[in-house]
Formats: structure tokens, sequence, C-alpha cells
């Protein structure tokens, strides 16, 4: 057997680190926080094996700005953290978005808001995810539900970075990030690497921010030999700071339509009994686990209940859950938050059938049962 | 081969937008004369500023240039540097960028002594932003959030920079030129974190309000605080305050993190291949 090719029994971050090194990354730069600081562990250990780059800086804003600045230099990069410090990543995690630098933002998300519940999971950030940075932007965000899957959607996180020159956030929670599960851990070969296009233009004609036909301009490395001007002010496509009206509304609707408009090839989601179903549950990250078990107790009691796993979170994936409300009586929306996602799963239902929010916010994850007592309390109704 | 500091200029980019008189385009000449007399390509060259007047210099050089976010120009420039350590990296900021906002990453950056060149230029206030106080506004001075008189203690950055850990250190003033161009010479050369602190005048945020109305009357009052090391050291104690030392303050050799760090990963590599 290849000896790159193993079964090994991972923790959640040590997956995420393995992933990410398999998609190549060769940049980390963290600051300490629960539950993630295993990743920043990991990488110290493994990136100077590699020839790749480990650091520990003063405080999250900083480790955003160095991983852009390495991305731009030519390496693929990567950050981790958890609520605290994913506030403090904000400020540039918008900088890489308008300047639309490559990177993944892993949060292993904890209670909040502010300290929190450093060591029991929550939901509670998936909104900061798409919102957390100010302004119009886009934003692609993964939110794997088992150890296997954080291998898997880490490597997909930085392959959607480097399509689509935008930041990544991959979503873990503390239960995710800290459990341990078998993973198949695939070889360099069985998966699937993508690389930041590059310019096909000679030096003197290179616009930095001139878009293809996939609204993604192609991207030339700092050193490379294309000299450019990079900035967080609005610029136009030669990268230079713009006040024209034309050149303002251009970059921003490019910037989030080059994600909403390929959300055939970022959307992953996985439905499960869904076919014959009358109730559907919409849940991602470890409740969808539980959910998994909630769909086969309800069967057992008669109830045909199906589920729609959501991975990516963003962009949302409107049209499945607006065909699935065609089919179903019932939506529940079991989430370790108040319903965040269960009203955006309300707005693409548009009416057309009912939608429940199941909501725990008290640091334990929602088990089996207790999805299921709900379903059964609202399908009497 | 054109000798002349415009082949650096981005044309197109001109006008500027800084105003007439603004000690700037003072400090961007001595910064790429001094760039010129290395010998770099431009290809190799990259210049990362954060937010303010003073930052706006990266957007009319050409080099491979970045525009940050307010005081962040020096973590930017780290993970560039560490990237590809074969990349000349400097970085201009103001002194509220510098000082303030990006405070602490100017001491970590010191600390791990990079390879990054820090031109700070210290107009004493916020400029951009019209004039409120800065870190490095003169106890006494006014600003528009400081319309009693500033109360704070100011920085010295250049003591900062030394003690947390960097290998050169000078402060010039706008009106020396020179002197400033050849502290940025050896600043760029200098392996390891070096800080050039250059004191400039900002007649309109700065000048208006502390009744230093023209360019003119800017410069000389600048003239009139900045004092050679050599000269201040023998000074009274009365006299020092409200006085400024200029020149060198440390120029020493100690190892680089760049260089550091690959030690450390051929260390690592090495003794897997021994195992
Ligand atoms: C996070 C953040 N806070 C505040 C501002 C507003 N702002 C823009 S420039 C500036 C001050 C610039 O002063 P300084 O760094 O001294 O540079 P100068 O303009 O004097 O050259 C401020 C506060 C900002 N852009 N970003
Ligand atoms: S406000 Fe001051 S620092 Fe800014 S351009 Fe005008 S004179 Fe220069």
């Amino acid at each position: 057997m290849d000896k790159n090719r193993s079964v090994r029994i991972l923790q959640g971050n040590e997956a995420c680190v393995e992933g990410a090194l398999l998609a190549g990354v060769r940049f980390f730069a963290g600051y300490p926080i629960t539950p993630a600081s295993e990743i920043a562990e990991g990488m110290a250990v493994r990136l100077p094996e590699l020839g790749g780059v480990f650091m520990q800086m003063e405080d999250e804003i900083a480790s955003m700005a160095a991983v852009i600045g390495a991305s731009l230099a030519g390496s693929k990069s990567m950050t981790a953290s958890s609520g605290p410090g994913i506030c403090l990543k904000q400020e540039n995690i918008g900088f890489a978005a308008i300047t639309e630098v490559p990177c993944v933002v892993v949060n292993a998300q904890r209670g909040g808001p502010s300290t929190g519940l450093p060591t029991k999971p929550s939901q509670g950030d998936v909104m900061q995810a798409r919102w957390g940075t100010h302004g119009d932007h886009p934003m692609i965000a993964l939110a794997p539900s088992d150890v296997n899957e954080v291998l898997h959607m880490t490597i997909k996180a930085i392959n959607f970075s480097e399509k689509y020159r935008t930041p990544v956030m991959l979503l873990l929670d503390e239960v995710i990030s800290h459990m341990r599960e078998k993973v198949n851990i695939p070889t360099r070969e069985e998966i699937e690497l993508i690389d930041r296009k590059k310019p096909a233009v000679e030096k003197d004609n290179f616009l930095p921010y001139k878009a293809d036909e996939d609204l993604v301009p192609p991207m030339a490395n700092f050193g490379s030999g294309y000299r450019y001007h990079v900035t967080g002010l609005i610029h136009n496509e030669k990268g230079y700071p713009t006040s024209n009206n034309k050149e303002i509304d251009q970059l921003i609707r490019r910037l989030t339509n080059k994600v909403e408009l390929n959300k055939k090839d970022i959307i992953i989601e996985e439905e499960f009994l869904l076919d014959d179903a009358k109730v559907a549950i919409i849940a991602y990250g470890s409740v969808a686990r539980a959910a998994q078990r909630t769909i086969k107790l309800a069967r057992e009691k008669g109830i045909k209940t199906g589920l729609l796993k959501l991975i990516t979170l963003w962009p949302f994936g409107d049209e499945t859950i607006n065909r699935l409300a065609g089919q179903v009586d019932l939506i529940i929306v079991p989430e370790m938050n108040l319903g965040q996602m269960s009203r955006e799963v309300e707005r693409a239902v548009g009416g057309k059938c009912r939608v429940v929010s199941y909501s725990r916010v008290d640091g334990e994850l929602i088990n089996p049962l207790e999805i299921l007592t709900r379903i059964m309390e609202e399908s009497k109704l | 081969m054109n000798n002349s500091i415009t082949q650096y200029f981005r044309k197109e980019m001109f006008p500027h937008i800084w105003c007439p008189g603004c000690g700037i385009g003072i400090i961007l000449g001595s910064m790429l004369r001094a760039i010129q007399s290395t010998g770099w390509e431009k290809d190799e060259v990259v210049m990362v500023s954060g937010i303010g007047c003073s930052s706006r210099i990266t957007g009319y050089v050409d080099f491979n240039t970045m525009n940050t976010t307010h005081g962040r120009a020096l973590p930017f420039a780290t993970g560039i540097k560490m990237a590809n350590p074969a990349l000349k990296v400097i970085t201009v900021m103001g002194d509220g960028d510098c000082a303030a906002i990006g405070g602490n990453h100017f001491i970590h950056s010191a600390r791990r002594n990079i390879d990054i060149t820090a031109i700070i230029i210290n107009n004493m206030i916020y400029g951009m932003t019209g004039g409120q106080y800065s870190p490095l506004t003169p106890t006494g001075k006014l600003g528009s959030t400081a319309p009693y008189g500033n109360i704070d203690q100011s920085f010295d950055i250049a003591a900062l920079a030394a003690s947390a850990g960097a290998s050169y250190v000078a402060r010039g003033n706008v009106f020396d030129v020179n002197q400033i161009t050849h502290f940025i010479k050896k600043a760029l050369l200098k392996k390891g974190f070096s800080v050039v602190e250059i004191i400039a005048d900002c007649p309109i945020s700065f000048g208006r309000i502390n009744q230093l109305r023209t360019p003119v009357q800017m410069l000389e009052w600048i003239k009139s605080i900045t004092v050679a090391k050599r000269v201040w050291e023998g000074l009274p104690e009365e006299e020092k305050a409200g006085k400024i030392p200029t020149g060198e303050f440390l120029d020493i050799d100690i190892p680089e993190y760049t260089e550091k760090y690959q030690e450390t990963c051929n260390r690592i590599q090495q003794g897997r291949r021994e195992k």
C-alpha cells in the first residue's frame, strides 16, 4: 500500500492540519485560543519539516495580515481561531475580500458572545461568518460534520479560495474539533488541487483586477515580475483607487457575483431519506450527526422524515430548500444558536411550508431524541 | 540607464493627493534615491503601507505595492517576507499608523528582528483625518481633539524600537534631506529590522491649528526643535525638554528572523533524514 495513504484515528483539528498540508498550505500564522490551538500546534510541528512557514503572531489581527501577505507572495495560506479571535480577524478578512487574496480562516466555534464558553460547542458564528466584516462582500463558508469530512472540506476550502480568489471560512465547533474518529488520509494523487490562475498576458499589458469570464481575475504573485498595486480602497481594473461610480459599482457587484453566480460549483449538500419525506430536517455541523439518527427514529415511529445536510453554508443553497419546501409539510432546523440559519431557511422556503427552529444555546450538543420530540410535537398539529 | 528617480513613479497615478508644502513628497524623494543607490530591481522590491496620508506613498511607486489596513503594514510585510525572504520589503507608515493602532505590531516586528525596513513619517498628528492628536503630538500642542492642549506624553519611537530588539534605528527630519537619504540607505542594506523615523511637516492638519500656517514656518519650527544627538547629549536637562535628538541610535548585527527560521527548518529536516 502507498505509504502516504493511511487510515488513522485523528482529532478534528488534526484532520484539518492534514487536509491543509495535502492541499498545499505552506504558510500558517495564528494566535493561541481554545478550541483551535491544536491546529496551530500541528502546523508548528509539520510546516518546518516541509520547508513551510509557521508563525505565532502577536494577535489575530496580525495573523490574518501575515496570511494575506504570504498568499500574495505565492504561498497557500491559512489561519485558525475561535470567536474572540475571529472578531479580530474581521478587519483583514474584509481586506482579503476586496483585494481578492486567497486564504482560509478556520473558526473552531465556541459559545459566545465575548469570552463566552471556551470549552463548549456552539454554532453561534454562522451569521458572523457571512457578515462579520463590513460592507457587501463575497463569502464562502463550509461546515463539516465529522472528522473525515473536516479533512476533505479543508482541502475544498483551500481549493475554493484559490479558484475564486476569496477568503474561505471553515466552520468547525468544539465537538468536531476535539473528537477523534477514523480518517482515510488520501494520497496527493487522489485529491484534486486547484491553484490560482496565472496571468496569460505580457507584463506590460497586465491589468491586475481585470476579471475573466468567470469573474475572477488571474493573480500574479509578488516578485514574479508583474508589478501592481494592492489596496483596500475601492479600485479599478488597474488596481488604482477610484471614485468613479461605474467602476465602484462594477467592483462591488463582481466581488459578490463571482461567488453567487458560481453556486453550482460551490454548494455542497447531502440528502438522506428525502425522497418520500413529509418532514425534513435541515442541519449542519455536529448537529447534522444527531439529525441522521433522528430521521431513523422518526421513521420507526411512522413519520416520513429526511435530512438535508448543509456543508456549504455560504453562499446559501436556496434552490434545494425551495424545491424541498414544495414536497414536505414541515422543515425543522435544529441549531446551537437562536435560529440564525432557520431564518435563512424561511427566506428560501418563501412560505411554501412550515419552518420550525429548534435551538440550544446552553453549551450542550443537540441530541437525536430532542429533535425527534420536537418533530412529534409539531407533526401532531 | 535612467538615472532619475522618476523611473520609479507610476506616472498615470499623478497628480498626487498631498497638500502643497507637505513633507511627504520630500521623504518619498529620499526613499527613492536610497532605493536607487542599492541597485535593486523594481521587481524584487515590495513596499507596504498602512492608512494615512503617508501611507498613500505606495500607490505612486512602481514596485510590488500594498496599501493595507490602518496600523497593519508590518504584519502584512512579515507574511510577505517570510513567504519569500529574497524580496526586499519596506514599510511606510504615519506616526498614528505606526505608534497608535500599529504600536503592538511595531514592537513585535522589532522583537523578531525580521529583515524589513520601517520608514515612519512622523508629522506629529493624524494628517488624513484632519488633525486629531497622535501618540507623537508633543505635550501642550493643539489638535482638533486636543483643543485645550495635548496632555499626553509623546512616544520616543527610536528608543522604543531600539529597546524592543531592532538592528538599526535612526531619526532625521525633513529639513536635512541628505541625512535622511543616508539613513534610509543604511537601513535598507541592514540585515534585520531597521527603523528610520523622519520628523515631517504637515502644514494643514498640524500647522494651521498650532499657528505654523505656512510650510516655511513649519520647517523652521521643526529645525528649531530637532538637535543632533551629539549636541543633545551635552545639553543640560532643562534644555532637553521639548527638543528631539536626531541621528543614528543603533547599528548592530544580531541574528535575523528569516535566517533563524531557515536554520530551524534545516536542522529539523536534517534530523529527519538522519533518523
Ligand atoms: C481601523 C481604522 N481606524 C481609523 C481609520 C481612520 N483613519 C484614516 S487615516 C488615520 C490617521 C492617519 O494618521 P497617521 O498615521 O499619523 O498618518 P498621516 O495621515 O498623518 O500621514 C485614521 C485614524 C481607519 N482608516 N481605520
Ligand atoms: S494633511 Fe498634512 S500630511 Fe496630509 S497631505 Fe496635507 S499636509 Fe500632508
